[in-house]
């Protein structure tokens, strides 16, 4: 059971502990499901903090929804133009947040393992809502679960992440929740886009994406910024669109039941197309409405639960 | 003063009585009574030569909030070092006679070690000139290592020159092997953790390319490098290599490269990062390899202390380096003698002996026998003890041995017949 | 619901209610419902409390059907959002929340459960179906009421008023939940 403290990493959840997060947020999408009041008085009297190091509206605003949903007091915590941008250090910053009475913390920092340092710090829940280029939890189990509301099923799902698995959060998340849940992933990216020991991932990689399209039930497309090309991670943005990116005619050569997920923001044009990611399988709209249930689950399961215990 | 050390076994050989006379190793042998001498209780701990380390940072001047001269001597003697050769890398940049020179004072008037101050290698350490490294060598310290250490002298041609100039005054260029352009951001290893951990990487390559690059250019212009902590099985490769081919290269091992691997990082706390990073296992056993083949020449601490609000934070933003001076002997002593891979006369060669020649301090280094100096550490190698930071004598606290017990215990140093040492305790 | 879902062993003592008596039961109950409805019985709805009120709420609704020739409908509330006392029993997985196409609003609807305890289930049911919609009323129906009210709420239908002692602990198992139909008592 996900009677844990905190959600730092989705490499943290077993497969019933995943099942559990899913399961609830479904009941919960469907208890809330046609209401006109769409709140529960779970977490009333409960305070979540967003401490958010990084300019991320959607996941902020998806966070606060969930937490606003279940009757949770919300503090938006924005490092800029606090006392952040004055030097506090995050351990200051975390402390004076729960002297001030949070319960939780959902924190998006630059830093991978902000939220793991933060842990050590606070007596209260840590939420990851992405830190650096290490994982993005929230964000793979809504995929998950987006997965699962499309094709019925995770076990044996074949998904494709294609992109710039090295510096993706998203990418790393979803490796370990996905292949925790039973499906078989594969990575495709430039060799450039891919980290020294990704061998030791539970996953087949490969750099041929035309290749792996008619297999898939799956195909998440990952974010590229155009930063990279200038470091030389791939020549120009035409040839990676070219080699890399999902088109019309890509995504013709799909299976017919099969999805296209992008975690967003989208690079329409680069790494999608826009018929790509306006058509009939995409989830790119799926996953954000999703996002708020699988927050709301994430909160509850953390936060239903006696302060502090295990 | 006259001091009898009673039943010591030097090396851990037999036991003998030691006398010590006028700083110097007056007589050794069974059953000495000399009236009027004090006495030191010796029996059953190892008689090893003081200890010198070549890569020890002071942090003075600039850090004092981080360590002083004089705290970083009185970690040292602690340790069972008689001698530490200060890095460079302070604020100012000891790139000048007039800054090597006030280190050496301050190591002077702190009395615990012979605190022997590197100079820089280029100006400010940025790698573009080189610094006056012979006014630093004629200087009342005496400058013989020169390092940039905390940046590689990535300059081809740079190197080069530093390499020949540095013949002239019986110098070595201490390289911090880093090809900085592979290295752009590095937190870790990279490696299968770094990946999962989503730190960015530091290849092993970045460090086996310039000592490979460094032993060519020594090789071709005769000059003696000296590489610091080596940290990869790679380099000991390239370091075995070099040497068979008569190449003038020496090499350290710091003690938490021998003990320490990459798993540390995944508690995302910074008292693990350092550089270069902690590596993998397979790494480790080759380093305790190369060190016990003589490949690796010596052990040198990188002791490297740092403000607590400098390791209380994420770990991108925290400073390299961790604490070493305190528990290096005990390090040593669990990693390579507990397992059978150096004797004591090993110990002291590595510890003692080889860092030196390669420092070239005549005084320390020197054997146990009569009419060298006092300059000697005892040890209780039985002893095992749970390392506390809040009980050792750095200002700083970042020892990445924190909570793990670690076998040895110094219990007196002496420097040229003077206790720095005694029970375990610093004399000053 | 089950106020004692937790208890680990078989209990050794005989059981207060049968697999029969649970049956009579729950037929009185049935009868009740629909002579207390009189007319109204086509617009009852019948919301059962996960986990046993569900299984409960669909066979009464089957013994009304039998008994009277009318189908009435059926749904479930799961009240774990809407507890009180999260805190202090920690979370829990969700179970299903129905209600018929219909909707409540304007309609009898009768809350079913297991056992009636403390009464905190029941104002959990209450809030929860305030967030659903507007019935007309609300009634209350259980299996066994053990007393011990820490609330102002009482049963409308009983099947069979217990008398225990707060430390004891009375176990409902279903034939769709447990394999077999019984209420016993434990100390």
């Amino acid at each position: 059971m996900v009677v844990k403290r905190h959600l730092l990493e989705a490499a943290d959840l077993d497969r019933d502990d995943a099942t559990l997060v899913l399961d609830t947020a479904a009941q919960i999408e469907s208890a809330l499901a046609g209401r006109e009041v769409k709140k529960l008085p779970t977490l009333r009297g409960r305070t979540v903090v967003n401490l958010f190091y990084e300019d991320s509206t959607r996941t902020r605003i998806s966070f606060e929804l969930a937490a606003k949903r279940l009757s949770a007091d919300v503090i938006n915590f924005s490092a800029k133009g606090s006392s952040v941008s004055k030097g506090e250090s995050l351990k200051d910053t975390a402390l004076t947040l729960e002297a001030m009475g949070s319960d939780a913390i959902v924190v998006r920092h630059g830093a991978s393992g902000a939220p793991h340092r933060l842990a050590q710090w606070v007596q209260g829940s840590v939420v990851n809502a992405g830190d650096g280029t290490h994982e993005h939890p929230t964000q793979a189990l809504l995929d998950a679960y987006t997965i699962r509301q499309r094709l019925g099923r995770l076990d044996g799902v074949r998904v494709v992440i294609v992109g710039d698995v090295l510096h993706s959060r998203v990418a790393r998340s979803n490796v370990w929740l996905l292949a925790t849940l039973g499906a078989e992933v594969t990575l495709v990216a430039p060799p450039t886009l891919l980290p020294v020991g990704v061998g030791s991932w539970p996953v087949t990689v490969g750099y041929d994406l035309d290749a792996v399209l008619p297999k898939a039930d799956v195909v998440m497309m990952l974010r590229v910024q155009a930063e990279r090309m200038n470091a030389s991670f791939f020549p120009s943005a035409r040839e990676y669109s070219r080699r890399y990116g999902l088109d019309a005619r890509r995504m013709g050569t799909l299976p017919d039941e099969a999805i296209v997920m992008h975690p967003g923001p989208m690079n329409r044009g680069m790494e999608i197309a826009a018929e790509v990611a306006d058509s009939a399988r995409s989830t790119i709209v799926d996953q954000v409405g999703n996002g708020v249930s699988v927050r709301m689950a994430v909160l509850y399961l953390l936060l239903g639960g006696a302060p502090g215990s295990e | 003063m006259t001091i009898l050390i009673k039943g010591p076994r030097p090396y851990g050989e037999d036991a003998v009585d030691v006398l010590v006379e006028d700083g110097r190793i007056a007589a050794i042998g069974d059953s000495l009574t000399v009236p009027g001498a004090d006495v030191v209780d010796a029996a059953g701990l190892v008689a090893l030569p003081g200890l010198v380390d070549l890569h020890t940072h002071l942090r003075e001047p600039g850090r004092e909030d981080a360590e002083t001269v004089e705290t970083g001597s009185r970690a040292a003697a602690l340790g069972g070092y008689t001698a530490v050769h200060a890095m460079a890398n302070t604020d100012p940049v000891a790139d000048t006679a007039g800054v090597v020179e006030q280190v050496w004072r301050l190591g002077q008037q702190a009395g615990l070690v012979d605190v022997v101050p590197v100079g820089a290698v280029t100006v400010g350490l940025r790698g573009e000139r080189l610094a006056e490294l012979g006014a630093m060598a004629d200087s009342a310290a005496r400058v013989r290592v020169f390092s940039d250490d905390g940046h590689c002298v990535a300059d081809p041609a740079l190197m080069r020159r530093a390499l020949e100039y540095v013949k002239a005054l019986d110098g070595v260029v201490a390289q911090h092997a880093e090809e900085p352009r592979l290295t752009v951001g590095a937190q870790m290893n990279e490696g299968d953790r770094s990946a999962r951990l989503g730190l960015t990487g530091w290849p092993a390559a970045a460090e086996e390319a310039v000592i490979a690059r460094d032993v060519l250019l020594a090789g071709h212009v005769g000059a003696r490098l000296h590489v610091c902590h080596v940290s990869t099985a790679g380099s000991v490769e390239i370091l075995r290599w070099a040497k068979g081919r008569g190449v003038q290269v020496t090499a350290e091992v710091t003690p938490h490269h021998l003990l320490l691997t990459d798993e540390c990082a995944e508690s995302y706390d910074p008292v693990f990062k350092v550089n270069p990073p902690l590596r993998t296992e397979a790494d480790v056993q080759a380093l305790r390899a190369g060190l016990a083949d003589g490949t690796i020449d010596a052990v040198a601490t990188d002791h490297a202390p740092h403000a607590v609000e400098d390791k209380e934070s994420e770990w991108a933003s925290a400073r390299p380096g961790m604490l070493g001076l305190e528990q290096a002997l005990s390090v040593v002593v669990q990693t390579m003698v507990e397992p059978g891979l150096l004797d004591w006369r090993g110990v002291a060669e590595r510890m003692s002996v080889a860092p030196a020649a390669i420092g070239r301090l005549e005084s320390h280094g020197r054997p146990l026998a009569v009419g060298e100096p006092a300059t000697l550490l005892l040890l209780d190698p039985t002893h095992r003890a749970t390392v506390d930071p809040a009980a050792l004598a750095s200002r700083s606290r970042n020892s990445p041995y924190a909570g793990r017990e670690l076998p040895g215990r110094v219990v007196a140093t002496f420097l040229r017949g003077t206790a720095t040492v005694l029970d375990g305790k610093a004399q000053r | 619901m089950t106020e004692s879902s937790a208890l680990p062993a078989e209990p050794t003592t005989a059981p207060l209610l049968s697999a029969d008596d649970v049956g009579r039961v729950v037929d009185r109950i049935a009868h009740q419902l629909i002579e207390k409805a009189g007319p109204d019985l086509g617009s009852l709805v019948l919301v059962g409390i996960p986990t046993r009120g569900a299984p409960l709420a669909r066979r009464l609704a089957g013994r009304i059907e039998t008994f009277s020739g009318v189908r009435v409908d059926v749904g479930t509330v799961d009240i774990t959002l809407y507890r009180d006392d999260l805190r202090l029993r920690g979370v829990r997985a969700l179970e299903d929340t129905r209600l018929p196409e219909a909707g409540i609003d304007g309609r009898l609807v009768v809350l079913v459960d297991d056992v009636l305890f403390s009464g905190r289930s029941v104002r959990a049911a209450l809030d929860a179906l305030r967030d659903l919609g507007r019935p007309r009323a609300v009634q209350l129906a259980v299996l066994v009421d053990r007393g011990h009210r820490e609330l102002p709420i009482r049963a409308d239908y009983v099947g069979k008023n217990v008398p225990t002692s707060r430390s004891q602990s009375v176990k409902v198992r279903l034939a769709e939940v447990d394999g077999a139909d019984s209420v016993t008592v434990t100390s």
